[in-house]
Formats: C-alpha cells, structure tokens, sequence
C-alpha cells in the first residue's frame, strides 16, 4: 500500500516495528515504531507517558516527510 | 544417523496464539509439532535431536538478543542440519525463519533450509541466499511442504549436489544450474509458443527480473499548511467491524470519518486484524492510529488539518494483489480530495 500512494504522487511516511520488512516492501521514508502490537503506545506506562512518546514519533514521522530522501530513509531520529 | 535441529514459532509448538507471541526462546529436546512429519519423512537417515520455540514478536522485536540465544542453543547441539518452519504466509515467522537461518549458515557454517509461502516477506528478503522451499499459503500445505523439504535437507547435510530450483522445489535464488534437457531448445521454444498461442499455459525459461520500486516523492515544503491523511494495515474499524474486513486474507479495506473525532476509545473503535494480540489495540486504537496526537498537533497550528477519513484493512496473510489493489484505488481518492501526505501505520 505504501508503494501504491507513493507511485500516484503523495509523499508517504510507514510507522512500524519490523524495519526490514518496510525495506524489502520497498517504503522510502521508514520511522521505527515500540511494538508490533501497539505500534504508537507502550502499556507498561501510564496513557499520559504513553501520548508524549507517540506524539514525539508522530513528530518524527513529520519531519520525515519534510525531509528530501533520494533512497530509502530509516528516520531512527 | 544425520543431527537435525528445528526451529518452530509459539503457534506450532501449540503453546499459543497472538497473545503468546511474545515468548522468548527455549530449546526443547527431540521433536515437537511440525517435526514428526520431518521425522517421519527422514526415514531413519535423520533424527530431529532438539526442536528451538521462539514467539514471532520476540524474534523481531528483540532481532539481535534472539539471535545470539538461538545461535547459542544450535551450536551446543553441533547439528549437521538447522530446519526452519516453513512458515507458510505468517509474515512475522517467515522472516524469523529466513533471520536465523541466515545466522546459523553464516556463524556457524551448518547448512540450513526453510520453507514459506511465496507472498510471505521473509521469501523477498533472503531466497537469494537460503534454501527456501516454496509452500502453499496455510498450514493445511505441511504435508505437502514436508514432501518437498525433507528430500531437500537431507541433501543439504549430506552436502549432495544441489538441482536446479525447478527439481528441487526452492525458490529461484538467481543461481545458474546447467543441465541437458531431454528436449532441444528450439522445440521446447516452439511449444512455449503454441501453448501461448492457445491460451495455455507455459513456463518461462528465462524470466524477467522484477524490481517493483517506486522513487520517493519530494518532501512536504511545510506540514503546517499540509492535509495529513492516515491510512494502517493494522486493521482499526470502528466497533463492530461494520464492513466486516476479514481478520485475515482481507479482501477489501474500510474508509471511515473521523471529523469531529477527537480520541479513539475502546467504546468506540476496535482492531479487526487477526494477526497480533488485539488487547493493547483494543483498549487504545491510538496505539495503532494515532488520531488523538494528531488532532493535538492540528489545534496547535503544527499540521494543516487531519484529513477526513482514515482508510484501514488487515495486513494478516493478505494477497500482495488485493493490497495493492486496494491503495491504488484509494490513493485515488486522496489525491483528488487533496492529501498532501499520508501517515500509514503497520502493525
């Protein structure tokens, strides 16, 4: 899927756990994520810790898509 | 008598499904699950003397440490075969299987074998350097895929001469074999061509290599101006499922509005995928959609508006044709109502 909205002219950010697979999907702005069962969340900590660490990965996931990549881009920070 | 040490994901050593995913890895004597049929299929050349259980989200969540354990547990066992799987299309086993097989032909120099589904990622990952014997999609294909893996392996640890893939039933891993055919080149040529004239079907002797890449688009100038749209294959439905997307082998994706949506709550939304333990989802699908930092992020002026739908589907199994069916149909949409940018989340 992230190909396919990429190929029609929208730059595309993919959230996820397991980096190598958004590699050989072929994803070119790639932000690592906590879990693969909660992606954006991580339960051992209260909701409100939770909502500071997805936002900063949201944030991230923004400044990935400001950003010029000319190859696929791990955005680790 | 030849020493074989399998490796099996939580699920095929029936200690669990999802919610046992996460179990680090342990080393079990002798035979377990899948491996009877391996054993049986040896007949007494091979004997499977430890069989390795790992959860497929340890594995990929903790890459490294898994790997040094597992490594460790094969090596004390001084095998001359490492089977892993097969794997069939479960995505997070497959590249588990294909990792650690990697990791034990490489550090340990045994020779290893694993087998999956074609559509499975770990078989794009690592079919130029391993073995992987091509297997149906589900589990229902063990005996079939045990048919094929077990004259294989036995090969592979009496270090025979390996056939080309077509014989031996692994993927193509862009090794050259030469052999002599029983048929010339110009017949077999000629009746290619027949049967394509007719309709029917051939094989290709010489494929044409497939790089499907995409370039990355330029960047977004300034987000605070830009419409983000969300977009998960992690399955997050409104409560309900109201369009019934499969919780596995989806077959369509779901389009929903979000305006005035401000948080996803358990009373309101909830995880179709089949996949991964839903709880942590289902008590806070802005674990896996992050509307709720998103909307934050809009009403400081740090985005330009959250698009207005959210497109959704389950990424368990699913055929690579129907999801990139699917994204070329909405990604349509997008444009047309003036997405600047998609964030999609993967589960």
């Amino acid at each position: 899927m992230v190909k396919e909205i990429e190929r029609a002219g929208i730059p595309v950010v993919h959230m996820c756990t397991v980096v190598p697979i958004s590699l050989t999907v072929g994803a070119n702005r790639i932000v690592p994520t906590i879990a693969i069962p909660h992606p954006l969340g991580n339960p051992a900590l209260t909701m409100a810790e939770e909502k500071v660490i997805r936002r900063a990965l949201v944030e991230r996931a923004l400044k990935a898509l400001e950003t010029e990549v000319s190859e696929q881009t791990v955005f680790e920070k | 008598m030849l020493k074989v040490v399998h490796y099996i994901n939580q699920f095929f050593a029936n200690i669990g499904g999802e919610e046992m995913a996460h179990v680090p890895a342990e080393l079990r004597e002798g035979v377990v699950g899948p491996g009877l049929a391996f054993q049986q299929a040896f007949g007494g050349e091979a004997e499977i003397v430890a069989t390795i259980v790992c959860g497929d989200s340890y594995f990929n969540e903790n890459l490294e440490k898994a790997k040094t354990e597992i490594i460790e547990m094969v090596k004390k066992q001084n095998p001359d075969l490492f089977i892993a799987g097969p794997a069939f299309n479960a995505g997070r086993y497959g590249v588990a299987c294909g990792t650690i097989a990697q990791a034990v032909k490489e550090e340990l120099g045994i020779p290893v074998l694993t087998g999956m589904y074609v559509e499975n990622p770990g078989a794009d990952m690592f079919k130029n350097s391993l073995y992987i014997v091509s297997t149906k999609n589900s589990a229902a294909g063990m005996k079939d895929a045990v048919k094929k893996m077990a004259p294989l392996a036995l090969k592979l640890a009496n270090k025979e001469n390996i056939g080309a893939s077509a014989e031996e039933g692994y993927m193509p891993n862009g090794v050259r074999k030469n052999f002599f055919d029983q048929e010339r080149g110009s017949k077999r040529a000629v009746n290619m061509l027949l049967n394509k004239l007719s309709g029917k079907e051939y094989v290709t002797e010489f494929p044409m290599p497939d790089f499907d890449r995409v370039a990355p688009n330029p960047a977004v100038k300034d987000v605070r101006k830009a419409t983000i749209a969300l977009v998960t294959s992690g399955g997050i439905v409104p409560k309900g499922n109201p369009d019934h997307i499969e919780s596995s082998s989806a077959s369509k994706y779901g389009k929903y509005d979000i305006e005035g949506v401000m948080d996803l709550t358990e009373e309101t939304f909830a995880t179709a995928h089949g996949g991964y333990d839903p709880v942590y989802a289902n008590i806070d699908p802005d674990r896996v959609l992050p509307v709720d930092v998103l909307r934050d992020l809009e009403k400081e002026g740090k985005i330009g508006k959250l698009h207005r739908y959210f497109y959704t589907t389950v990424g368990n199994g699913t055929a690579v044709k129907n999801a990139k069916g699917f994204a070329e149909k909405f990604a349509q949409e997008l444009k047309a109502d003036g997405v600047d940018a998609v964030i999609l989340t993967s589960t």
